[in-house]
């Protein structure tokens, strides 16, 4: 096995280990009182996870010039979306009953609602355009264009998560600065291209 | 020149290809247990594994013959009822508020009752526990949208006013928890303020299904309950039904309360658990009731219409939500 399958196995293997326990611990009934609760949470909080680990592959290629990164990307980004749909699916099945008109009402009357679930819509493309055929068939600058919608998914879950929050927003704070310190680097880091191709 | 380069390299000095191999297959074995660990090791960090703790309650002695509601269903069993509780003054996380309200100390403990009334009087909390105690059986519906049943221990709230004689300028009832700073965490991290305090019109507390409880399933009040001794409304949200309370002001204006301090627009004064009025964030309309894994119906007033319905008669309960 080449080192990019074996990066890959090991990234999957990775990211997929928090579901592996959530599972475990929700078989064993050690979720607590309000198990959905707990998992349609957590699901959210791993699908915003997986989005600012996505968007810190910029980031750490600047800073250290961790370019190979790049290559794993995407398929970060297609975990951010596996999370999602888990998220959308719990709430679809146990808080709405799947109910289609219901959970068009919410999303019409929920504005935390409607922001994730446009997040999520955004979410969709990315993802069915994250093919090596998709990149080749959009040509790399549209592409790329296109995929900058991550950023947007982004900024709306950390003010999905914010919104819901009663009055302790130390979470959504804590995603929203590390958001924003992605962001800081990309501007920051693009005035001084010279120096970083040096560093390379 | 590279071909050069490498064929200067005596041939015995090359690492023969299974042992390059071996050692990669090493590194990335090691590689894949060591990140698995850490992944696995920053999950259980930010996802503790509660402890389910079981508290060494007292059982109340006398408890008079329990007083039965329709319709409210099976209880939740004593660990759920224990292992998953809003106690901001603890912990923001539910499943965290058990272990940390340990610190809670519950003795010795006095509520000082007083405001507009003839009798002001400091209780000890075994003058508290002295009232003719009596199971209710309620529904306990928290303004989250999820529910439980839960077998109080208690005496109307009504028997201890009646004590301290309240004046006639007197409408209402303010309350108030402890607020032990060494115990508690901060009002900054919570992100409301302490101490948290809580009020009910005077015809409210003094409707017989309002109580003060000081225990459930027939023990002492459990500390991440409210110990020792907690108000329960069963027919307004989970959070007008105040904990560990040590003071008790009977006033003729609106006393503060603490959500609604924290936010107007989103929880009123009354309160009441009403499924036509949405929080404005989420709907009210249904809840999971702990144990279930759909939603049912909310009632109105948490199903205890007929009994307090009339209290809010000509209110357009949109506006006093």
């Amino acid at each position: 096995m080449n080192d990019v399958r074996f990066y890959k196995l090991l990234i999957s293997a990775n990211a997929l280990i928090p579901l592996a326990l959530l599972l475990t611990d929700g078989l064993n009934g050690r979720l607590g009182a309000n198990p959905i609760e707990f998992f349609l949470r957590t699901t959210g909080v791993l699908t915003l996870t997986f989005l600012l680990i996505t968007l810190a592959v910029t980031p750490l290629r600047k800073i250290f010039g961790w370019n190979s990164l790049i290559k794993y990307r995407r398929m970060l980004g297609l975990f951010a979306f596996f999370y999602g749909c888990l998220h959308l699916v719990t709430y679809s099945i146990f808080d709405k009953s799947l109910g289609f008109s219901a959970i068009v009402a919410d999303v019409i009357q929920r504005p935390f609602i409607a922001i994730g679930m446009i997040a999520f819509t955004i979410l969709v493309p990315l993802a069915i355009t994250s093919t090596n055929g998709m990149v080749k068939r959009l040509g790399g600058k549209n592409w790329a264009r296109l995929h900058k919608l991550t950023y947007v998914a982004a900024i709306l879950g950390v003010i999905h998560f914010w919104m819901i929050v009663k009055s302790d927003i130390f979470y959504p704070a804590l995603f929203g600065a590390v958001l924003a310190a992605s962001f800081l680097i990309r501007l920051v880091w693009t005035k001084k291209p010279a120096v970083q191709r040096a560093v390379n | 020149m590279a071909r050069n380069e490498v064929s200067k390299i005596d041939p015995t000095q090359i690492t023969p290809e299974h042992v390059y191999l071996n050692r990669r297959n090493f590194i990335r074995a090691g590689l894949f247990a060591g990140t698995a660990v850490a992944t696995g090791l920053t999950y259980k960090f930010f996802n503790p594994q509660p402890v389910q703790q079981t508290t060494p309650t007292t059982e109340i002695a006398k408890i008079e013959t329990p007083t039965v509601l329709s319709k409210v269903g099976e209880p939740n069993s004593f660990e759920d009822i224990t292992n998953y509780n809003n106690f901001y003054e603890f912990s923001t996380d539910k499943r965290a508020v058990a272990q940390k309200a340990k610190k809670l100390v519950t003795r010795p403990w006095t509520v000082e009752v007083g405001g507009l009334v003839q009798k002001p009087k400091t209780f000890d909390i075994d003058e508290i526990l002295k009232f003719p105690q009596e199971e209710r059986v309620y529904r306990f519906r928290c303004v989250e949208a999820w529910s439980m049943v839960i077998p109080w221990v208690g005496f109307p709230l009504k028997s201890l006013l009646d004590q301290v004689e309240p004046l006639g300028t007197a409408k209402y009832v303010a309350f108030e928890t402890r607020y032990d700073k060494s115990a508690m965490q901060s009002s900054f991290s919570a992100g409301i303020d302490f101490p948290y305090v809580e009020g009910l019109r005077l015809d409210e507390a003094y409707h017989p299904l309002a109580i003060l409880a000081t225990g459930l399933y027939g023990k002492q009040m459990p500390n991440q309950n409210g110990a020792p001794v907690r108000l329960i409304v069963p027919w307004k949200y989970g959070f007008k039904s105040i904990k560990s309370i040590v003071k008790i002001t009977l006033t003729d204006s609106e006393p503060p309360t603490t959500w609604n301090l924290a936010g107007p627009s989103e929880y009123g004064f009354y309160s009441n658990v009403n499924p036509q009025v949405d929080h404005p964030r989420w709907s009210q309309a249904t809840e999971r009731r702990i144990g279930e894994l759909s939603m049912r119906d909310t009632l109105m007033f948490n199903g205890y219409s007929d009994e307090v319905a009339h209290l809010y008669e000509g209110m357009d309960l949109k506006k006093y939500f």
